[in-house]
C-alpha cells in the first residue's frame, strides 16, 4: 500500500502548494505582475495569526475571520499606493524590483521583531487527529488543507466566470484601455485583485503555520513552490493552478521515497522537466 | 445656437515628445453626426485618443456641455455620457459576445439601450450571444463593439474608422443601423475613409491633416472636389 500511501500524501502536500500559488496565479492573470514578495507575506500573515491569537486565544482556523481583512486591506493599499506607480509601459521590472524590495524588509522586520526563532501555531486536536481510510490514516489537518485548495479555486473560477467584478477583471486583464473607456478605474481594479491575492496569503499562511514551524525566512522557498505549482499548471487557469500544485506535491511525496534528501529535488526536477517539454504549462489558456 | 455637445478647444496632444495634434478646435452640436476625414496619419485616432484622455491633453482643451473635462480620467468619461468604437474594434478577447456588452452596461448609464434593444438592432448578436466574442467575422465584432458603446446609453459616440477591413456588403449593413442609432438622440463623430458615405450620413464635417484642421463646414456646402483637394493637399 505505500504507493497508495505516497499517493494521496502527494496530493495532500499539492493543497498547501495549491494554497501558496493561487494569489500568485490570480494577480499574474489579472495584471502580468509577479509579487516576489508573496512568500513573506505569507510568513508576515503567519505572525498576525500569532498575534491575533495571542490577543485573543481564538483557533487559528477562527482567527483567519481576522487574519484574512486584515491582509486584503493590506493588499488593497500596497496596490493602490505602492505598486500601481510601478505598472504601466509593460515593463515588468519595475513592480519586480519594489516587490524584491519589499521581501527583503519583510524579513529583517519580522527577525527585528519576532527573533529568528522558529514558531508554530497549535492546532489543537485538529494536528493529530486522523481519518481511517482502510489501512491508511489520513491527517484531517492535510485534508482540511486540500478540501480548502479545491473550495478557493472552485470559487475563484466563479468569482472569474460569473460575476461583475470577475467580468471586470477580464475585460481589464485583455485591455486596460478599453476597459478604462468604458468605465472601468483599472487601478481599483489591480488593488481588488492584489486584495483578494492577500486574502488568500492569509488563508495559506494559517494552514501552513499549524503544519510546519515557520521563522522569518521561510518566505522565499513559499515562493518558489506556488511560482512552480503555477507555472506548471499554465498561466491564466485556476484549475490549471491546482493541477501544478497537485503535480507539485506528488512529486516530492514520490520523491521523498526514493530518499528523504531527494523530496525537494525531484520538485523542482519535475518543473524544470514540464517546463523544457511543454513551457506554457500542462492546462495554458487558450493563446 | 444651444450650448454645444462638445467643444474641442485649442487641443494640442501627441506621443510623448513626438506632437501629433496642433491647436484643434470645433464644435459639435447635441444630436448632430459629424464627419471626421482626412488621410492615414492626420490625427484622426490620435483626436480621439486624446479626447478619450488615453493621450495627454488640458483641462480646457475639451468641454463637454460646457463642462471642462480635459483633466479627468478615463474612467470617468463613461458615467458623462461618452462612448468610443475603437479603432480595430478592440473586443476584450476573454469574454463572450454578452460578457463584452454587459461589461459596458454594468460601467455606464441606464437608458434607452438595454441588451434586448441591442439584441433587437443586431439579431445576429443574439444567437451568439454565448460565443467567444473573437469567435465572429469582423462585421458581427463590429456589431458587438458598436453595442458595447450604444449599451452605455451615451450622450455621444466616437466611430473610429468602422469600415475598416470589412467587405463594402459588411459595411453597408453595419451603416444600416445608423439611422435607428441617431434617432436616439445621440451625438456622434465619425472617422470614415470614404468620403462619398461620410457625406451622405454627416451634415458637419471636419477634414484635418497633419494635425491640422483645414476645413470645417456643412456637408451639402462642400463638393467632393474640395474635400479631395483638402484631403490629400494641393
Amino acid at each position: 500500500m505505500n504507493v497508495i500511501d505516497t499517493l494521496i500524501g502527494g496530493l495532500l502536500l499539492g493543497g498547501l502548494y495549491t494554497l501558496f500559488a493561487i494569489g500568485l496565479s490570480l494577480i499574474f492573470g489579472v495584471m502580468r505582475l509577479v509579487n516576489i514578495a508573496h512568500g513573506d507575506f505569507i510568513v508576515l500573515a503567519a505572525y498576525i495569526a500569532y498575534l491575533v491569537i495571542g490577543a485573543t486565544g481564538l483557533h487559528p482556523l477562527v482567527a483567519l475571520l481576522v487574519v484574512i481583512p486584515i491582509m486584503a486591506v493590506i493588499g488593497y493599499l500596497l496596490q493602490k499606493w505602492v505598486l500601481n506607480r510601478t505598472m504601466g509601459d509593460d515593463d515588468v521590472l519595475p513592480p519586480l524590483l519594489v516587490t524584491f524590495g519589499l521581501a527583503v524588509i519583510i524579513q529583517n522586520a519580522l527577525l527585528a521583531a519576532f527573533t529568528s526563532n522558529s514558531m508554530r501555531l497549535s492546532a489543537g486536536s485538529l494536528q493529530t487527529s486522523s481519518l481511517p481510510l482502510g489501512s491508511i490514516q489520513i491527517g484531517l489537518l492535510p485534508l482540511f488543507t486540500l478540501l480548502m485548495a479545491v473550495v478557493l479555486v472552485i470559487v475563484l473560477e466563479f468569482i472569474f466566470a460569473r460575476t461583475r467584478i470577475g467580468r471586470a477583471f477580464r475585460a481589464t486583464s485583455d485591455d486596460p484601455q478599453i476597459a478604462s473607456a468604458i468605465g472601468v478605474r483599472a487601478d481599483h481594479i489591480y488593488a481588488l485583485a492584489m486584495a483578494i491575492s492577500f486574502a488568500t496569503i492569509a488563508i495559506a499562511s494559517v494552514f501552513l503555520a499549524m503544519r510546519s514551524n515557520f521563522d522569518p525566512y521561510s518566505g522565499p522557498a513559499r515562493l518558489i513552490y506556488g511560482f512552480e505549482a503555477v507555472i506548471i499548471g499554465g498561466l491564466g487557469s485556476f484549475y490549471g493552478t491546482l493541477a501544478g500544485g497537485l503535480v507539485l506535491g506528488l512529486a516530492q511525496s514520490f520523491g521523498a521515497q526514493i530518499s528523504p534528501n531527494m523530496q525537494i529535488l525531484s520538485g523542482h526536477l519535475v518543473f524544470f522537466i514540464i517546463l523544457a517539454l511543454r513551457p506554457r504549462g500542462l492546462f495554458p489558456k487558450a493563446p | 445656437m444651444a450650448e454645444p455637445l462638445l467643444s474641442i478647444d485649442r487641443l494640442s496632444s501627441g506621443y510623448g515628445d513626438f506632437q501629433a495634434l496642433f491647436e484643434l478646435s470645433f464644435d459639435l452640436q447635441q444630436g448632430e453626426m459629424l464627419g471626421l476625414v482626412g488621410a492615414n496619419g492626420a490625427g484622426k485616432t490620435t483626436l480621439f485618443r486624446a479626447i478619450m484622455g488615453l493621450l495627454p491633453r488640458q483641462q480646457d482643451m475639451v468641454r463637454f456641455r460646457g463642462q471642462p473635462i480635459g483633466a479627468l480620467p478615463t474612467s470617468d468619461l463613461a458615467t458623462l455620457g461618452i462612448a468610443m468604437v475603437p479603432e480595430g474594434r478592440r473586443l476584450f478577447r476573454s469574454l463572450s459576445v454578452e460578457e463584452n456588452l454587459r461589461i459596458a452596461g454594468d460601467y455606464g448609464r441606464k437608458g434607452h439601450w438595454t441588451l434586448e434593444r441591442i439584441y433587437a438592432l443586431f439579431p445576429i448578436l443574439a444567437e451568439k450571444r454565448h460565443a467567444p466574442a473573437l469567435s465572429l467575422s469582423g462585421g458581427q465584432q463590429q456589431m458587438v463593439a458598436i453595442g458595447r458603446a450604444l449599451i452605455a446609453n451615451p450622450d455621444l459616440i466616437l466611430f473610429d474608422e468602422i469600415s475598416l477591413g470589412l467587405a463594402p456588403i459588411v459595411v453597408n449593413e453595419v451603416y444600416a443601423a445608423f439611422p435607428a442609432i441617431l434617432a436616439s438622440g445621440v451625438g456622434a463623430i465619425v472617422v470614415e475613409q470614404d468620403i462619398a458615405r461620410v457625406r451622405k450620413i454627416a451634415r458637419h464635417l471636419v477634414c484635418i491633416r497633419e494635425g491640422r484642421i483645414v476645413l470645417d463646414g456643412a456637408a451639402e456646402t462642400l463638393t467632393l472636389h474640395d474635400l479631395t483637394v483638402t484631403y490629400f493637399g494641393e
